[in-house]
């Protein structure tokens, strides 16, 4: 079965740290940095990033459309 | 599989469409505002509009619109963009003329302008974005906020017998046979963020068709203004708004005809 891997960029500066995508990923792939970006914000990042599928889910709810998603087949 | 094998251009499955500028939104943090601009922005960039569309902003915390998406754009005063928009879409018939409103603009002191323009069928679409609240103004009530709910202006809730009752104004709006598309939509999950896309792509296409005046609701959170997190708001909300709010759609027909509700 091919299965399906992703990864995500956060741009950071961009990021106001709202957390709404973290919330909208459905495997648990994203956290808040415990550092911030130039505004005070806590940036969104790949905590656990093995988990992510790609999905997309996060870019399509970020609000400052802060995040690019990529997909491939895992080899 | 290495992270860096992954992040290559073949790879790439969702980015930030050019429509939307390099300008940082000034939205709160999680606010609504910026998941619909940027609905907006990828439609009339996927349509191939960008130089057909002209965008009405208004008064409320999306005045600055203007400033985030790359098209033609107006900026209206308080309320009269359903107005401004008859204007400009009546000297140019062929373009993609749309609102852009708050609840305060559009069912308060735009009353008037929306359901005239709605009842005359404006080929114009028309984005409502229902927070329940004035956002911009630091969080007054709107004709739209909920019973009991407290804002600046209801500090002990929102007191029907003296405020009078939660406005549905989408619902009087779909009785007028100026509408062709009537809907309620949200853009709290991705997946409600998908099915409004499709809902905006309908009711767009229907301006190009010529078939009146289509109108697309979006119940959206106001964080600041609710005094909640933008987690804690879209939660607040799928429990409060949406129950008296109803997602759907209200009318799918052409102008002239009455609506079904
Ligand atoms: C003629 C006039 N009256 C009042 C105001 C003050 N005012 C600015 S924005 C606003 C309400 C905005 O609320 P809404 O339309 O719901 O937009 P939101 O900020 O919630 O997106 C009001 C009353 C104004 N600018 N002009
Ligand atoms: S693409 Fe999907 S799985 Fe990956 S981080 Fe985003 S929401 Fe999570
Ligand atoms: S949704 Fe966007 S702005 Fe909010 S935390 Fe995630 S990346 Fe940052
Ligand atoms: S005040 Fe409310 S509506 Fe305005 S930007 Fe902030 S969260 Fe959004
Ligand atoms: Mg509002």
């Amino acid at each position: 079965m091919a299965k399906v891997i992703g990864a995500v960029v956060v741009d950071k500066e961009a990021c106001k740290g709202c957390s709404v995508c973290v919330e909208a990923c459905p495997h648990d792939v994203l956290a808040l940095h415990l550092e911030v970006n130039s505004k005070g914000y806590h940036y969104s990042y790949m905590q656990n990033p093995e988990a992510c599928v790609g999905c997309a889910n996060c870019g399509v709810v970020c609000p400052d459309t802060c995040i690019t998603v990529y997909r491939a087949k895992a080899s | 599989m290495d992270i860096q094998d992954i992040i290559k251009p073949e790879n790439l499955v969702y980015q930030k469409t050019k429509l939307l500028t390099d300008t940082p939104m000034h939205y709160c943090p999680g606010c609504s505002h910026g998941v619909v601009h940027k609905i907006l922005a990828e439609l009339i960039d996927e349509m191939g509009l960008q130089d057909k569309s002209i965008g009405v902003a208004p008064v409320g915390c999306a005045v600055f619109a203007y400033n985030y998406i790359d098209i033609d754009w107006q900026e209206a005063a308080h309320g009269r963009a359903p107005a401004v928009a008859t204007g400009i879409s009546r000297v140019n018939p062929d373009a993609f003329v749309f609102t852009y409103q708050g609840d305060g603009d559009l069912a308060s002191i735009g009353a008037a302008e929306i359901m005239h323009a709605c009842n005359r069928g404006e080929n114009i679409l028309v984005i409502f974005i229902n927070n329940g609240i004035y956002g911009m103004t630091g969080g007054q009530m709107a004709p739209t906020t909920l019973e009991g709910m407290v804002t600046a202006t209801t500090p002990n809730g929102r007191n029907v017998e003296l405020n009078g009752y939660p406005m549905r104004i989408t619902n009087l709006i779909a009785q007028l046979p100026g509408t062709s598309y009537v809907t309620r939509q949200s853009v709290h999950t991705a997946g409600g963020v998908r099915k409004c896309k499709k809902a905006v792509k309908k009711a767009i296409q229907n301006v190009l068709d010529k078939k009146g005046t289509s109108f697309v609701e979006v119940v959206s959170t106001c964080n600041s203004g609710w005094k909640l997190s933008p987690v804690a708001s879209n939660k607040w909300m799928e429990e409060n708004m949406i129950p008296y709010y109803p997602l759907g759609d209200m009318k799918d027909s052409v102008k002239g005809e009455h609506s079904e509700n």
